[in-house]
């Protein structure tokens, strides 16, 4: 089930909130026309928490997270991760992390098994990325853009990646993944899937400007209405062979 | 049509997505993530462009307007045509690349255009987008202001008025190859003969300063600019005004007999008062033959106490030298002498006592061409014994000092009887198709002759007189351009007396210089009496006869070498230049 939404007039609502199979941050915006859009999807079982991160909205962008644990930046303060310990199941480990490329968001992209990471984070993170999260770590990038944070959206099901990622890319990255991927486009075209998609194993969120035909990609990809990804991979051969026959 | 880069495909290098709008599979080079038909859906690269303009036509002359003020003639669907239309857009234009444009035919009653533009311009990043459209041009008919000022029968907005209040016209002749020489008329609209001179019309103002400042240059004037208020305009705070420049030449020519008022002949250098006018430049110098003394007068000079001539060139009657005895002092070309001179018409030999009052006829005379005077050549100079003149300063002039004869110039007068044509002839600003309507008889004299009628005689009389003076003066001639003859269209015009400067006409009023008759009034001649000289001359034809064997041999021929070719090539511009 994916489901549209703006935050205060951005379609980038992968800016400002964070999913996981376990819990959901969300920023503090003027009113709570956001969170409730969450809160009406996830409200029965998972924790939706209004947090800012080092006094900032972007916590989607900063922060990276798993069913198993969330890292949060340098940046952080004390009285945030109080607040986001007190919010979260004791089971979700939290982890601040001492780090140049402190948009955790956009440098690691993970589901809960396996992480890709940008190439030029330091070793000590990587380290804590797998014991945190419990996950697998891969220095990679997506269609050549480091910030494979932004560039791609997984899940356990499967994952959608930059547009211009070639077959032979989308071949490896799914093969360190195990879920199959597909390349796409989120908010009517636009590239930048991280910031246009929060996704986990049951539903997913989208800007608004998110056409009819994106939501069906999507849908297909992470497996969000019963279909395969077997029968979406079907459908597009099929159309590939119409269109270039 | 999106303009995709091709890249030939390694194994699994290409990538497909869906197009977000309709899900069609497309590759997903384009950046954009669309089908080039959603692409061009959500984008159009002709916004900000207007599809719709007005062009301004002009009815009268079926021209264009082409911003911000030109007046183009160009034909349907011609390249300029376009150019115009473009210029509409041409703004909007700027921020896409222009890649083809052309007309869809249109019903030219419709006074619609239609143009067909293709253009190109950069969407999103590295996709562009070429997009086609119809550019619909309304023809707004209407006047441009060359038109309007047709219509309203106002057609220049400065003129010049030159005037000469003399009687003759060798001033506007001598003007006239000035200003061709010159090409001072360049920018005039129409030329136009009036009584004593002659109307140039411009219009635009500047081009009327011009011409002022160069008749300025060349001879003698005084200005007055006047303006005419034809309207205003009170919310824009502008006028519009006609300009008039009246330009009034000294009446002084060359040649003239001056009689200065006694003060001024003192301030002048102490000349003395009776002096004659040796030459009209944009001053005028004149010239005391007695003693060679010369001075200058500008313009200004002369505007603030003006004097008149006190007697002009057809006052000049002919002398025959007897006796050249040169007294010493040289000035330039001028050279003093004693001379004893009689006149040479037989009339009055027989009249002797009437003319000369009694004694033999010989009158002793100092003069200022004792260079070029020899025993027995004709010499045109004032009898001022017989003259009787109403002139202040002459009255005061002391009649003892007054000399019985003042010689001015040497003259051929056989040489002037042989029918030789010239080898030379002059250019003329005249229309001289418009007057062969008027009088078949009227012979082309340039801005001056046209008139033809009464006048005519006097005309013909003062272009012969100019084109011995341009013989007789190297000075004068550098000044001017003269050109080529060519010799069968002048054996043409001898034939058929219309000739331009046929020899003809010389026979019949060449030689009115000679003058039988003797002009008594004060100097104001008109076209009357011109005529009558005319007719006096017709008797003395018969004895004038017996000399013409002589040949002089010191007639100042023209060198070829001076004359220009081409006389007709450079003729052919003059109807261009008037519009």
């Amino acid at each position: 089930m994916a489901v549209r939404t703006q935050f205060e007039n951005s379609t980038d609502i992968g800016v400002f909130s964070k999913l996981t199979n376990a819990y959901c941050l969300t920023a503090l915006a003027s009113s709570t026309n956001f969170y409730s859009v969450f809160e009406s999807e996830l409200a029965d079982v998972i924790p939706i928490v209004h947090t800012t991160i080092g006094g900032t909205r972007i916590v989607g962008r900063l922060t990276a997270g798993n069913r198993h644990g969330l890292l949060v930046p340098s940046t952080t303060t004390d009285q945030e991760l109080q607040h986001l310990r007190n919010s979260l199941p004791p089971s979700v480990a939290i982890q601040r992390i001492e780090e140049r490329l402190s948009a955790l968001g956009n440098v690691i992209a993970c589901n809960d098994y396996v992480a890709l990471v940008h190439p030029d984070i330091d070793r000590e993170t990587e380290e804590i990325i797998a014991d945190t999260l419990k996950v697998e770590v891969f220095r990679q990038t997506v269609a050549s853009n480091v910030l494979v944070g932004s560039y791609c959206a997984l899940s356990n099901q499967g994952g959608l990646v930059h547009p211009k990622t070639s077959r032979s890319e989308l071949d490896e990255l799914s093969s360190l993944l195990q879920v199959p991927l597909v390349a796409g486009t989120v908010n009517r075209g636009s590239e930048v899937i991280g910031a246009g998609l929060v996704v986990n194993d049951w539903c997913a969120f989208t800007g608004l400007d998110t056409t009819a035909t994106e939501i069906s990609v999507i849908e297909a990809t992470f497996r969000l209405q019963g279909q395969t990804s077997a029968a979406v991979i079907n459908e597009m051969r099929d159309s590939l062979i119409d269109h270039y026959a | 049509m999106v303009a995709m880069e091709y890249e030939p495909d390694a194994a699994g290098q290409e990538s497909y997505i869906l197009c977000a709008d309709c899900g069609t599979v497309i590759s997903s080079a384009n950046g954009a993530g669309l089908c080039v038909g959603c692409l061009r859906n959500t984008v159009d690269i002709t916004e900000g462009i207007p599809k719709e303009a007005t062009l301004n036509f002009c009815r009268g002359c079926e021209r264009f307007l082409s911003p911000p003020q030109t007046w183009v003639s160009a034909q349907p669907e011609s390249r300029e045509l376009l150019a115009i239309c473009l210029k509409k857009i041409a703004r909007p234009l700027m921020k896409v690349r222009l890649i083809d444009a052309s007309f869809i035919w249109t019903e030219p009653h419709s006074r619609r255009i239609k143009i067909k533009v293709t253009i190109q311009k950069e969407v999103l990043a590295n996709t562009v987008l070429q997009q086609t459209f119809e550019l619909l041009l309304v023809v707004h008919t209407g006047q441009c202001p060359q038109c309007t000022r047709l219509a309203a029968k106002n057609t220049w907005k400065a003129s010049v008025q030159v005037r000469q209040k003399v009687t003759h016209k060798r001033t506007f002749l001598w003007l006239e190859q000035l200003i061709l020489k010159h090409n001072a008329h360049k920018d005039t609209i129409n030329i136009n003969e009036k009584r004593d001179g002659l109307d140039f019309f411009y219009s635009e103002r500047n081009n009327a300063i011009k011409m002022v400042e160069f008749l300025a240059g060349v001879v003698p004037v005084r200005t007055k600019a006047s303006e005419q208020l034809i309207s205003s305009d009170t919310h824009s705070n502008t006028s519009n005004y006609k300009f008039t420049y009246s330009v009034e030449i000294v009446p002084v020519c060359k040649d003239d007999l001056v009689c200065l008022p006694k003060n001024q002949a003192k301030a002048w250098g102490n000349i003395s008062p009776l002096t004659i006018c040796s030459r009209v430049g944009n001053t005028i110098h004149l010239l005391d033959p007695m003693t060679l003394q010369q001075t200058d007068v500008t313009a200004p000079v002369y505007w603030r106490q003006p004097f008149d001539s006190l007697a002009t060139v057809t006052d000049l009657v002919e002398f025959i030298v007897l006796d050249v005895e040169p007294s010493g002092p040289v000035r330039g070309k001028y050279v003093l002498a004693d001379a004893q001179v009689t006149r040479s018409s037989s009339s009055s030999g027989n009249n002797m006592d009437e003319d000369g009052m009694g004694d033999d006829g010989i009158y002793h005379t100092r003069t200022h061409l004792g260079g070029i005077l020899q025993p027995g050549d004709t010499v045109l100079g004032y009898h001022l014994t017989n003259a009787n003149f109403n002139n202040d300063a002459f009255e005061s002039f002391n009649q003892d000092r007054l000399p019985d004869v003042i010689l001015v110039k040497k003259t051929y007068p056989n040489r002037r009887k042989k029918s030789k044509p010239r080898n030379w002839k002059l250019r003329s600003i005249a229309k001289e198709a418009e007057d062969v309507n008027e009088n078949s008889n009227t012979v082309g004299r340039g801005a001056l002759g046209r008139k033809g009628g009464v006048d005519q005689r006097n005309v013909e009389r003062d272009y012969e007189l100019f084109l011995r003076d341009l013989e007789e003066d190297k000075e004068m001639r550098a000044a001017i351009n003269l050109y080529k003859a060519d010799q069968q269209q002048q054996g043409d015009q001898d034939d058929d007396e219309d000739g331009d400067v046929g020899m003809g006409e010389t026979k019949k009023s060449g030689s009115g210089m000679k003058g039988g008759k003797r002009r008594t009034g004060n100097g104001n001649a008109n076209g009357g009496s011109g005529m009558q000289v005319d007719e006096d001359m017709g008797g003395d034809e018969g004895e004038g006869t017996d000399a013409d064997d002589e040949e002089e041999e010191d007639f100042p021929e023209i060198d070829i070498n001076e004359l220009l070719e081409h006389f007709e090539e450079m003729d052919m511009d003059d109807g261009e230049e008037v519009q």
